[in-house]
């Protein structure tokens, strides 16, 4: 006899609109199904009604917690399309702003984390230092949140001679407390007893669901776009890929943790190595017919955008595929076998950004029932 | 004014919910509560079941998945009950205006006391906002 108990769309332990059915027996939860689309505002379609340079702030709003990677993502594959180079400097304001976002990020994770499991006090703390970036950010581009510092062929701000020994000061800071919290990650017996052996993820179930990001790496998967398939100024820099090999929340977290160090280290050397030179080269709009796919690493996996010009102002086609999609199915052989209680870390263990993800209204496919679950099913499914 | 008001002034609580937005402004939502703004010194507070709330933060244009939650959410708070709409969105449509999915701003569904514009608006002027709100308790 099973049970069915909802989550969603509006819940305490959801910052966003989004429905989870859980089939639990007793405090086992035995079945998931995940209805995806209540944030779903139909963003691709009016990509294909406004000009490129309209575009860029429709996809910085995508998401705004990785607003940053979004418009990078979108202006990189628009200069690929129109074999567009942007100068040095620009791609290394991008790099340092790219990785500002993934050190905010994180930290963000860190703190909701941390709620999940009843710490609030780590909770605040986090938040606390999360300032810190927002600060560093609002001082580059002048907006905490959406920053509306890339274009296409380079960027619109400057970082300012005068900003740099006081960004130095405060990745000083962060660098002091990351390195704090993740000794705490690792030794506090609240958070070992909440995160460590929980939501498991075993390596060949993350290659078999094809997670991305930090779930990846957390199952011992070295996979990030920044080494693999390098873009920007990434090539140039030294940092080191985070893998964890446990697979489980205690390992996401871990892997997350370490990225903020890694990140503070990539964005001190952009700010020492910060090549003079102007910002951005000016465009012609019209791009001739042609198409291009280009990958980055935002904070929460593999982004990937797709474009096609047709010779106008405005794009025929731009497809994104967002990290938090690519997630989504691993999250099934992580719920089942676990336990009620462990329903909102689980959850909230591959970072989630349903803004991001719901671009695409898809009834997810109910596997548990140990039948595979066929195309024609799955269309049948389909809304 | 009565015993009721005066209390439900000093401690107002909140139900954020998102209708669709691209969580920015949730972010700025979340920050409000955290050490540097910590709006617990004037009684306010996150709550995550509507019964509880007396404040309905709105971030995000409304979506046709979204709506009929949001009016069953808005039904089931108690009197006398305050809608705050964070950012632009839920105020004109922002970016998504012209997004098919969209059916339009938030006070074509609910009433609406406050807005505050900004995409997403800074945590100060939020502030600013739930405070002019509460004048109408």
């Amino acid at each position: 006899m099973t049970f069915v108990l909802p989550v969603g769309p509006q819940h305490p332990s959801l910052k966003e609109p989004e429905f989870f059915r859980f089939e639990v027996k007793g405090e086992e939860i035995v079945d998931v199904d995940i209805r995806l689309g209540y944030a779903h505002r139909g963003i691709e379609e009016a990509f294909s009604r406004r000009n490129y340079k309209h575009n860029v702030y429709l996809a910085e709003r995508i998401c705004g917690i990785c607003n940053v990677v979004h418009s990078t993502t979108y202006c990189q594959t628009i200069e690929q399309l129109a074999g567009i180079e942007p100068p040095e400097r620009a791609k290394y304001i991008r790099t340092i702003i790219m990785e500002l976002e993934r050190i905010h990020s994180h930290l963000l994770w860190l703190g909701v984390a941390a709620h999940q499991i009843g710490f609030d006090t780590l909770f605040m703390l986090a938040w606390r230092d999360r300032e810190e970036v927002m600060d560093m950010r609002e001082l580059i581009s002048g907006g905490r949140v959406h920053s509306a510092t890339n274009t296409i062929g380079g960027v619109r701000r400057n970082v300012k001679l005068e900003h740099i020994p006081e960004m130095l000061r405060r990745l000083d800071k962060l660098e002091k407390s990351t390195g704090y919290y993740a000794d705490l990650w690792g030794s506090d017996r609240t958070i070992l007893a909440r995160c460590s052996k929980v939501g498991v993820l075993s390596k060949d179930d993350a290659v078999k669901f094809c997670a991305v990001g930090p779930v990846a790496r957390a199952s011992n998967l070295k996979l990030d776009i920044r080494r693999n398939d390098p873009y920007g100024t990434y090539e140039a820099l030294s940092f080191d890929v985070v893998t964890e090999s446990e697979g489980d929340v205690w390992a996401r977290g871990t892997v997350r943790l370490r990225e903020i160090l890694e990140s503070i280290r990539i964005v001190r050397q952009a700010l020492h190595e910060l090549p003079s030179g102007p910002l951005r080269v000016p465009v012609e709009l019209k791009i001739p017919p042609n198409e291009t796919l280009e990958r980055t690493e935002a904070p929460r996996g593999e982004l990937v955008y797709y474009a096609r010009s047709n010779g106008t102002e405005t794009p025929e086609r731009i497809r994104v595929r967002t990290p938090t999609y690519g997630n989504f199915a691993s999250m099934k052989s992580m719920f089942i076998g676990g336990t009620v209680a462990e329903i909102p870390i689980v959850m909230w263990s591959i970072d989630p950004c349903f803004g991001c993800n719901d671009r695409a209204t898809i009834l997810d496919a109910r596997t548990g029932k140990v039948s595979v679950v066929n195309f024609k099913q799955l269309k049948r499914w389909r809304r | 004014m009565g015993l009721g008001s005066i209390f439900r002034k000093r401690s107002p609580w909140l139900l954020h919910f998102n209708t669709g937005g691209c969580n920015g402004c949730d972010i700025e939502v979340l920050a409000v509560l955290t050490p540097r703004y910590d709006v617990e010194r004037f009684g306010i507070q996150l709550r995550g079941s509507p019964r509880h709330a007396d404040v309905l933060v709105v971030t995000g244009p409304v979506t046709r998945q979204t709506k009929d939650r949001l009016i069953r959410i808005y039904e089931q708070m108690p009197e006398p009950k305050i809608v705050v709409a964070v950012g632009s969105c839920p105020a004109s449509g922002c970016a998504f205006y012209d997004c098919y999915n969209v059916l339009g701003p938030l006070n074509k569904f609910i009433p609406v006391d406050a807005y505050v514009p900004g995409c997403p608006p800074k945590p100060e002027a939020l502030i600013f906002a739930l405070i002019k709100a509460l004048e109408k308790v």
